[in-house]
């Protein structure tokens, strides 16, 4: 430092702040030099481990004295919001930007309002980002816990501010945390609370900090679980959780390596889950060329054939059946064994001419286990049937029937997509979403494995089933 | 049955938990624990205590007391017939578990859903049981939003809302058809009741307070609701009138989308594409255009197309704004409050700075370009002392000129 510059400062005033975060102690300065009509151009305000701080020792310390008659300064509301928060900024040049603002303040009282002019757009700033800094203190800030010879737990946490909101943020923890007792270790300071005293301490590092807590292992669990995959956006991540806090937040590891397998986690999902976006089959020909190659379930790997519906492309009514079974494989026809003739004499006992009704299956391939010879039927799964229903779907599309009668749980289930008790449900429609109506009934190879009277009463139920549904198709017309 | 450990547990129902968007923290009541035995607080403010690469705030410690469920309901990874793996919680883990993130600040509290156990009943008793010891046993008062189970018993709901912030039941599909069809154990009416059961003692209790100090807070966060967007074929128009329909009738705090995302073990009734993620977030925008920028429904409508589609390469209040050119330019000296909210580009924040920094001077451009995030983007809408879009709002191609980048950025979405 040369002597000329000495002399330039001569006439200037220096103001060593004790701390640099008490707004109440800049605002008792400001004050008394604002009332003594010292221009802004003239201070040079020095904080405490500031590089400023003798850079200027030879400044004048002494305060102006005032006329305690002088006007105090007013200042609205608004300014003592923003110069609170403004005031814990890291930004040296923060003490002389309040008192510029403070002092322009005072030949234009309205000043705040103007969010255009750049000392209102500095300060709102300033304030705003150590808003930010303090949020997510309370946010990212992570305690653990550490054994202690006395009783009870002890928490310490580890925080790196980027700038002076330790001391205000205590409240926050004393207020959330007041039953437990806990420091908070930072490069600017330290808080310790014993659960009834506030103590402040001096700087610590991060070797002073447990390095980790058994917690965090469910915590990290936590994190990733919760986490889905399908929906990477890692930019709205980084905008509200930035890289400069991840180090010292124990989930931040997992970051990259859940980013780096979302994508084959998603891939996985949904190819396991046959979500392949296909487009309907808009011809029932075309959906029995696609059920012919369809692997979209377990059934496929037992290589029977397709079974597909029969009837008039516009059918009003349309039987659902469960699944071809043995002789329906073979001839690849619905309904042609034994329960399919069984089925033919109590259609024609109704009236119903099945001729003119679409027939079909909820499920399109045989599904059986081979003992010895003989393969032996077995009932599709709720899977199965769930899977096959975008088939069933596609022909009720098709068809559109003005009257479903679908038998057996399974074949309500395709239609209804849940599975519904055969007896409660018989006897009655069921609105479908198209307007169509629903009938329950059950599957003609139920009756033939009955016997006895039980099988009678069967039959009968089939029978008057049946006729109610022939009776509301002629009603619907 | 031999539980498994804490930890595998956790991770199944938390990973059973993630298909809800819900994880706010806001807006209940005040209060602290300097009076109390326990720890929590609540400052009006919610705090998102991390992100996941998601994107979405982890708030809450959200879980499932279990994922066993009597339902099934397609687009769900726990309906019945789903073959995820399964596990439960008790109360009292639950319990402990939320108290022991709370210490460590990890969370401001706690979510709880579960599938249906028994029967409705049953399950709400257990979730009610479970906020019940962390607010009596533990004198906690951190956050708790519960999920209420519409058919469930109203006297057990009602305890719900005593102990919980927040309650909420998921109207999961915005028409009535796409519930029957995806959801057949649920019944829109019955949900719609119980929202409305919900509303009147959430109006109630509000009620009661006025008149008498003590009268206990029932939850002071209100209710919200979730709908999944892309299951069924519902298309904007009719999610947003649906939704505005919900912020009307049953005063809800919040309507969330979820845009259906492939899940586990996905029922094959759901042969869907996933919708892309930028519609969800044109259904918020247009949602915050509702709340927040004087649109009603039906304005929101007309930016859609004749599907009733929302473009997805531009926001829904730039497709009104070319769509409605006459109401442009908009004099930003001049315009009242309602007109600046128009313009695309401008929010509510610019829109304040404007209308304050006016008083103080004539608005040139330059002055405009600090108060708002892109002055290009709003050139074409405005009038400044300086500057007047000529026969700008005219041109054909001004969606080129104020979105040129927009194709660029949904293949960004898209990967």
């Amino acid at each position: 430092m040369t002597v000329q510059q000495h002399v330039m400062l001569d006439g200037c005033h220096v103001l060593p702040m004790s701390a640099p975060d008490d707004f109440a102690e800049w605002r008792d300065h400001a004050r008394q030099l604002v009332m003594a009509g010292v221009l802004p151009d003239l201070i040079v305000w020095t904080e405490p481990g500031g590089e400023s701080a003798d850079l200027f020792s030879h400044g004048d310390r002494s305060l102006p004295i005032t006329d305690s008659h002088g006007l105090q300064p007013r200042v609205p509301r608004r300014f003592i919001e923003i110069a609170k928060a403004a005031v814990m900024h890291c930004d040296p040049e923060r003490f002389g930007l309040l008192y510029r603002v403070l002092w322009r303040l005072q030949s234009k009282p309205r000043l705040m309002e103007d969010a255009a002019d750049p000392d209102v757009r500095a300060l709102v700033d300033m304030a705003r980002t150590v808003r930010r800094d303090i949020h997510k203190m309370r946010a990212f800030l992570r305690f653990r816990e550490v054994e202690r010879d006395d009783e009870g737990e002890y928490f310490v946490a580890w925080f790196e501010p980027f700038h002076h909101i330790l001391r205000h943020n205590a409240g926050f923890f004393v207020r959330r945390f007041v039953n437990m007792r806990w420091s908070i270790l930072t490069p600017r300071g330290s808080l310790h609370w014993d659960g009834e005293r506030l103590r402040e301490g001096p700087a610590a590092t991060k070797v002073d900090a447990p390095n980790g807590d058994p917690m965090e292992e469910l915590w990290r669990g936590y994190y990733a679980s919760i986490f889905n995959p399908a929906r990477l956006k890692t930019r709205a991540m980084l905008s509200e959780m930035p890289r400069k806090y991840w180090k010292n937040m124990p989930e931040a590891q997992l970051i990259p390596q859940l980013i780096a397998g979302a994508q084959a986690r998603e891939v996985a999902m949904v190819k396991a889950g046959a979500m392949e976006d296909a487009e309907r089959p808009g011809t029932l020909e075309a959906v029995a060329d696609a059920i012919e190659t369809c692997a979209r379930c377990p059934i496929a790997e037992l290589h029977t054939h397709a079974v597909p519906g029969e009837g008039p492309v516009h059918a009003r009514l349309m039987i659902v059946g469960e699944q071809p079974g043995d002789q329906e494989d073979w001839q690849r026809r619905v309904f042609v064994g034994p329960a399919g003739q069984l089925l033919n004499v109590h259609l024609a006992r109704a009236g119903i001419d099945r001729s003119a009704a679409y027939v079909t299956n909820a499920v399109k391939h045989f599904k059986f286990v081979q003992r010895g010879k003989r393969r032996l039927h077995q009932n599709p799964s709720a899977r199965e049937i769930d899977t096959c229903r975008w088939w069933i779907e596609s022909e009720r599309a098709i068809v559109r029937p003005k009257l479903v009668l679908a038998m057996g749980a399974s074949a309500a289930r395709s239609v209804l997509g849940r599975t519904v008790s055969i007896g409660k449900t018989r006897g009655r429609p069921i609105p479908l979403e198209d307007g169509s109506e629903l009938w329950v009934t059950a599957h003609p190879s139920y009756l033939l494995r009955l016997e006895g009277a039980g099988r009678e009463k069967q039959m009968r139920l089939f029978d008057a089933d049946l006729a109610a549904a022939a009776a509301r198709l002629s009603e619907l017309a | 049955m031999a539980h498994k450990p804490v930890l595998e547990r956790l991770k199944i129902l938390a990973d059973a938990a993630k298909y809800d968007a819900s994880c706010a923290s806001s807006g209940t009541a005040k209060r602290d624990s300097q009076n109390g035995k326990g720890i929590g607080s609540t400052e009006g403010m919610g705090i998102c205590h991390a992100y996941a690469p998601d994107g979405r705030c982890i708030s809450l410690l959200k879980l499932l007391l279990t994922n066993h469920c009597v339902f099934d309901c397609h687009y769900c990874v726990n309906r019945k017939s789903s073959n995820v793996e399964r596990a439960r919680f008790a109360p009292q883990e639950v319990a402990d578990l939320t108290l022991a993130f709370y210490k460590r600040n990890y969370i401001e509290g706690l979510f709880l859903s579960s599938g249906i156990i028994r029967n409705s009943d049953h399950t709400m008793e257990q979730l009610v049981e479970t906020a019940r010891i962390l607010r009596k046993e533990h004198d906690f008062r951190g956050y708790i939003h519960l999920k209420t189970i519409p058919d469930a018993d109203p006297g057990i709901v009602r305890q719900a809302g005593l102990y919980a912030d927040r309650v909420s039941i998921n109207v999961e599909l915005p028409t009535e058809a796409g519930l029957n069809r995806l959801a057949p154990d649920k019944d829109a009416g019955v949900i719609d009741g119980a929202m409305n059961t919900m509303k009147q003692a959430i109006v109630e209790a509000k009620d009661a307070r006025k008149r008498f100090r003590h009268a206990p807070r029932y939850a002071p966060a209100g209710q919200s609701t979730q709908m999944i967007v892309g299951a069924d074929g519902a298309n904007d128009a009719e999610i947003v009138n649906r939704a505005s329909t919900l912020y009307g009738q049953h005063r809800l705090r919040r309507v969330y989308y979820s845009a259906f995302s492939p899940i586990p073990d996905a029922s094959a009734v759901l042969p869907l594409k996933r919708p892309p993620l930028i519609r969800e977030h044109r259904l918020y925008q247009s949602d915050w255009l509702i709340r927040f920028y004087g649109f009603s429904s039906a304005e929101v409508a007309q930016a859609a197309d004749h599907h009733g589609m929302l473009p997805l390469d531009i926001d829904p209040k730039l497709a009104w704004a070319l769509k409605f050119r006459e109401h442009f330019p908009v004099d930003l000296n001049r315009a009242p409050k309602e007109a600046l909210l128009r313009v695309p580009g401008l929010g509510t924040r610019g829109v304040a700075q404007i209308l304050s920094a006016r008083r103080h001077r004539v608005l040139r451009l330059d002055d405009v370009a600090k108060l708002t995030v892109s002055v290009a983007k709003i050139k074409p809408f405005v009038v400044a002392a300086d500057w007047r879009p000529v026969l700008f709002t005219d041109r054909a191609d001004l969606k080129n000129i104020v979105a040129p980048d927009c194709n660029r950025q949904l293949e960004l979405f898209a990967a």
